[in-house]
């Protein structure tokens, strides 16, 4: 029991570290929240009357205490930017974020699991050449420039796909997937360079493995071993490497959001800042922070529960 | 094979616990959802037929109450909701609105406004003079005590003796007072206009969703012809890439403010309008810092910034020149004579940087905004000819908020160069040199300016006021109170199906002018 407690306590520390930083270190930047909503043409006296309908003139240790106190009780205030409240706003633009890698996660197993296949089995040939190079590319191109040349190719040229806004699920399913389609493509990108590369290596390590020469022998085909045997086997380290890159998901998706106008939570992170919306933006990283916290916390906890050896260092 | 097991656990349990949490999230979340896709589902069928037209804007509203927005890019949409006694005509004169007509009494003091008759709300209710008392006494903070413009802070009293006439009464005689009454009319005791916005324009409003649109409908009982859109998205679009893009696509009619380089780029099926927008581009000098204290110093800098070759480069010519801070679109108040001045000259630069004391130049900052790319453009080429002089200049790029903090509030900069937006009152322009004003981050100070141009807010007669505004023009000029650049112009992109795009002297997008090509 004595690891649960010592794993509680480090979670709470954690939990208390990232208050404090959410909370003071988007302070120490310059800006005001009050200018940023008035911008210049406002006066002294309409600057100091907002300031202080927002209660961002009051001390900064009253203003982080009565802060902390709600978020105790689970709310996270109201928007100083929008006057709504900022666990409403950040739900309803949850779903967005969530499909957007969801999508991208999925069309990199789609078609990364194929193309690793491929090159590992042709080994040294064209098609494992030119998968490698493509998978440089992938790696090289950041996906908002990707985001940008899918949407001159797709939605200029050829006119398949609509080049921003978004469609939610409950008012047509077609229309969603379509509109998550190009940037959840170009966050995708990356990801497949990485799967790629990383299945193409696992599954030629594999091969040279005795049970693979044992499968031969026994008589299966060439596919059988490969299917049944290999891929399993190689999958495993190469969906971990994907499954750790969930975050890199989500933060690229915060920047796809911007070049195809989605309203996720990107875009309300990036505009909270861009207008010192401090309340947001301290309830959007604590909240993000939580999660990641809580899912680590969680994990750790139920190996423990699996394997009672493992110790915390 | 354990390493592989234990990973493979791993993933597992992450995936599991990840996916079952987002699934609470989004559950949360659902039922508000359904009412908005109601909404939307509205939305798209109307979109089926023709008369919907989609704007694109940069950012969003800053408060939805007219008497509390300050923005200039939510004054440009609530333009179509909102009316005044009054309001401004693309020359930027004033025509009647909610007043048929005004008349002013001898000392300049009372004005008193017959009103328009059997004008409705967006909510059915009749206008009357009751709800101009309301609002205007509501922007002057006549009974709250907490005054909403500064427009009206020379207000004595507003009264509405019958139904269909308002009287106000003026503390002290000012000129350019009817540019105050293009101010919005709100229903009478209405308090909820920063949630849903009731007005008498000829839009009314429909829905805002934060980050993504805003929504106005034409109002069917407007009174003055109702305007061929029937529904109007504006689609706040930060990125400009992005907008380019979707306008290229067609997903989006009317491109205002789309760069110049980019409105090149448009091929076929795009009309293009470009025309002064009475915004004033300096760079401005902080005269409290050394040695931009020194006018020598200032002259100089002036002489050796280059603004034919700005505006060519930038602007790719599409700018007009200035040299005081007045665009030439103000044209009544403009002051000609000082267009030769400070004609480009780096001998006489360094010459007066000699006199000045700094005959190897020196060293200065120049702090730009960097979601502005023209001003950053701008910077560039004067760094470049600066250097010229002896001049060595550092550009730091700032984001919007932190220059609002820095440069514009805490006056803590060396120059920076920024666009001032236009007003119709020329008064309203200047004002921001005077000694005392709260925006003045100029620090510029000059007794006689401040006498001039308080001459013109009180002056009755029209010729000799002119020549006041003109005055002060002269005396910023003359004391190189910053480095004139230009009134860089307004690009409108829109699809050639749509016409009669009508461009106004101060940040409008008039949506009811708009009409369809057969």
């Amino acid at each position: 029991m004595s690891y649960m407690l010592k794993r509680t306590s480090t979670l709470l520390i954690t939990f208390l570290f990232i208050v404090l930083l959410a909370f003071f270190a988007f302070r120490i930047i310059p800006g005001n929240p009050a200018l940023s909503i008035l911008g210049p043409e406002a006066t002294k006296a309409q600057v100091a009357a907002l300031e202080k309908t927002l209660g961002v003139d009051r001390p900064l240790g009253e203003q982080f205490l009565s802060w902390f106190a709600n978020l105790l009780q689970f709310d996270f205030g109201k928007s100083l930017r929008f006057g709504e409240s900022v666990l409403a706003m950040i739900m309803e633009r949850l779903p967005v974020t969530f499909s957007l890698a969801t999508a991208a996660m999925l069309i990199t197993v789609l078609v990364g699991v194929p193309l690793g296949v491929i090159a590992a089995r042709h080994r040294g040939g064209i098609a494992d050449f030119l998968i490698s190079v493509l998978s440089q590319l992938g790696l090289a191109i950041p996906s908002f420039w990707s985001g940008i040349l899918l949407i001159l190719f797709f939605g200029l040229g050829l006119k398949l796909f609509q080049v921003s806004g978004y469609v939610p699920w409950s008012e047509s399913p077609f229309l969603w997937m379509k509109s998550l389609f190009l940037p959840s493509l170009a966050i995708a990108l990356p990801q497949i360079a990485i799967l790629v590369r990383f299945l193409r290596t696992a599954i030629i390590e594999q091969m040279e493995l005795d049970y693979v020469r044992t499968a031969h022998s026994k008589g299966l085909g060439e596919r059988a071993v490969m299917f049944k045997h290999v891929l399993k086997n190689a999958l495993i380290p190469a969906i971990t490497v994907l499954g750790m890159n969930y975050a890199d998901i989500l933060a690229g998706s915060i920047v796809i959001e911007q070049v195809f106008a989605l309203p996720g939570l990107g875009r309300l992170l990036i505009n909270g800042i861009a207008t010192r919306d401090y309340v947001l933006v301290q309830g959007m990283v604590f909240l993000i922070a939580l999660v990641v916290i809580l899912v680590n916390f969680l994990v750790d906890v139920s190996y423990r529960l699996l394997n009672p050896k493992i110790k915390l260092k | 094979m354990y390493k592989a097991k234990k990973a493979r656990r791993s993933i597992w349990i992450r995936t599991v616990l990840f996916v079952s949490l987002l699934i609470l999230f989004s559950g949360c979340s659902n039922e508000d959802n359904s009412k908005d896709s109601k909404s939307k589902e509205n939305k798209d069928t109307a979109k089926a037929q023709s008369r919907n037209i989609v704007v694109a804007i940069p950012q969003d509203p800053d408060f939805l109450d007219p008497h509390l927005a300050e923005a200039a890019g939510t004054r440009e949409v609530l333009f179509n909701v909102f009316e005044g006694l009054l309001k401004p005509t693309e020359t930027g004169e004033l025509a009647n609105a909610l007043a048929e007509d005004y008349k002013v009494s001898d000392d300049g003091l009372t004005y008193t406004f017959k009103l328009r008759k059997n004008v409705e709300f967006h909510d059915g209710k009749t206008f009357s003079a009751k709800d101009v008392q309301y609002s205007y006494e509501r922007l002057a903070g006549t009974k709250t005590g907490k005054p909403l413009s500064s427009s009206f802070s020379n207000v004595a009293s507003i009264e509405a003796p019958d139904d269909s006439t308002v009287v106000i009464k003026l503390k002290e005689n000012e000129a350019f007072f009817p540019v105050a009454v293009t101010a919005p009319v709100i229903p009478d005791g209405y308090e909820d206009s920063n949630k849903k916005p009731i007005g008498t324009g000829p839009f009314k409003f429909v829905e805002y969703a934060p980050n993504q649109k805003l929504v106005l409908e034409k109002h069917d009982k407007y009174y003055a012809g109702l305007p061929e859109v029937e529904k109007v998205e504006f689609r706040i679009l930060p990125d400009q890439e992005a907008a380019f893009l979707a306008f290229q696509a067609g997903e989006i009619d009317i491109y205002p403010r789309i760069g110049t380089e980019k409105q090149e780029q448009l091929g076929d099926g795009f009309t293009s309008v470009s025309s002064p927008q009475n915004l004033i581009q300096l760079l401005a000098l902080n005269h409290d810092k050394k040695p931009f204290n020194d006018e020598k110093v200032r002259k100089a800098l002036f002489y050796a910034v280059n603004t034919d070759e700005l505006i060519q480069g930038v602007a790719l010519g599409k700018g007009t020149k200035v040299r005081s801070n007045m665009s030439p679109i103000m044209d009544k108040f403009y002051e000609k004579n000082l267009e030769g001045t400070y004609a480009y000259d780096p001998e006489k630069a360094k010459k007066l940087l000699a006199e000045a004391g700094y005959p190897d130049g020196f060293k200065l900052k120049i702090t730009v905004p960097s979601n502005y790319q023209f001003h950053v453009d701008t910077a560039q080429v004067i760094v470049e000819q600066l250097s010229q002089v002896g001049v060595k200049a550092d550009i730091e790029l700032v984001e919007w908020s932190v220059w609002l903090e820095e440069v514009y509030k805490k006056r803590n900069y060396e120059t920076t160069i920024i666009g001032l937006d236009g007003k119709l009152d020329p008064y309203q322009i200047l004002d921001k040199y005077l000694s005392t004003a709260d925006n003045n981050f100029f620090n510029y100070r000059n007794p006689k300016f401040d006498k001039v141009l308080g001459a013109a807010r009180t002056e009755k007669d029209e010729a000799k006021r002119v020549s006041y505004i003109k005055d002060a023009q002269r005396i910023l000029n003359e004391d190189a109170a910053a480095v004139y650049i230009m009134d860089p112009n307004t690009n409108i992109s829109f699809k050639s199906g749509l016409d009669n795009y009508k461009l106004y002297p101060i940040y409008v997008q008039d949506i009811s002018a708009i009409t369809f090509k057969k």
